[in-house]
């Protein structure tokens, strides 16, 4: 629970620690500011092949925040980070594997109807 | 009722600060709550489900032969409506947590009505995004497009829509009297689900939606 020192909490009956209201609305700011900034990149034509990489960050920056503060990861025990970890391991390599399956090996053409 | 101590950042509590946080442990083998441990274990399990739905959608992106095609169908200003209000009933959801850990059992039931009702507001746009869909001619079976996006969006809008009863549910448990701040567990497993479901739409509006074919 060392994580729990680096910012405003509090410490819950039972001993767990979880962010503050203040750091709450924060996030929730944040988390508004990023959504807005992944439209708008939508929305750029410039940015070309930058788009994905941006937009995927952007996501994966949500994503950490949702479960970091919103589900208290940063502030649990860390076994629960390691078990959703886990699951996320696994998610992410199947995801990977797939795209890279089906690059390889492209579905055949679709027959004439 | 909570122990406020804020800490500033990188300083950590001497021991006689925390020396009044009484910290109790399950009698586990691992000293946590076995319903915690197994909801995570559940989400991670979904982690996997979902990913496999997402793989599918990916991969077969682009590679549908007849139209609709994704550009002509998705309307980005109203998902990106979508995507905040289930924001926001994340941010609710905290705050019902956070009131009832400080034992405001009345501003944790308005919190929570409110995640819920956001829940709501969100399903109710899906089934008219789904609806307006299949109006312009895309259905489960039209295309490889159709087929992945229903089952990957109707898979994530039942799990909103398990959340938004099993949030109502808990409001009706504390309207009885039987949600307390001693059993706020009940309430922080059911917030876990709920964050995780928004966290998939975070993931589907940026693979699904904004990235392009």
């Amino acid at each position: 629970m060392s994580a729990a020192h680096s910012v405003e909490a509090e410490i819950e009956p039972g001993g767990h620690a979880h962010p503050s209201v203040g750091i709450y609305i924060r996030i929730a700011v944040v988390l508004g500011v990023l959504t807005a900034l992944e439209v708008a990149a939508y929305t750029q034509e410039w940015l070309g092949e930058l788009m994905v990489p941006v937009l995927l960050g952007l996501a994966a920056a949500k994503f950490v925040l949702v479960v970091s503060f919103y589900m208290h990861l940063r502030f649990d025990n860390r076994l629960f980070t390691a078990v959703f970890g886990f699951g996320l391991l696994v998610a992410g390599s199947i995801v990977t594997a797939l795209i890279f399956l089906f690059h390889q090996y492209p579905l055949p053409p679709a027959p004439l109807q | 009722m909570a122990h406020s101590v804020t800490l500033d950042a990188g300083r950590v509590a001497p021991p006689s600060e925390a020396a009044h946080v009484v910290v109790e442990h399950p009698h586990t083998s691992t000293g946590l709550d076995n319903r915690k441990l197994l909801m995570w274990a559940f989400l991670a399990s979904d982690c996997m489900f979902f990913g496999t739905l997402i793989a599918t959608y990916l991969v077969y992106k682009g590679r549908s032969i007849t139209g609709p095609y994704p550009r002509e169908m998705f309307d980005i200003p109203y998902t990106s409506v979508s995507t905040f209000v289930l924001l926001l009933s994340s941010f609710m959801m905290v705050l019902g947590l956070h009131a009832l850990n400080n034992g405001d059992r009345r501003r944790m039931r308005i919190f929570i009505t409110t995640t819920a009702l956001l829940g709501t507001i969100f399903l109710g746009g899906q089934f008219y995004e789904f609806t307006s869909f299949y109006r312009d001619g895309l259905s489960l079976s039209q295309n490889l497009f159709g087929s992945t996006f229903f089952v990957l969006t109707g898979f994530h809008g039942t799990h909103v829509f398990i959340g938004v009863f099993w949030l109502l549910a808990l409001v009706v448990h504390s309207l009885r009297g039987k949600l307390t701040a001693e059993n706020a567990l009940t309430l922080e497993i059911a917030g876990l689900y709920w964050h995780f479901v928004d966290i998939v739409w975070i993931l589907i509006f940026t693979l699904v939606y904004l990235i392009p074919e």
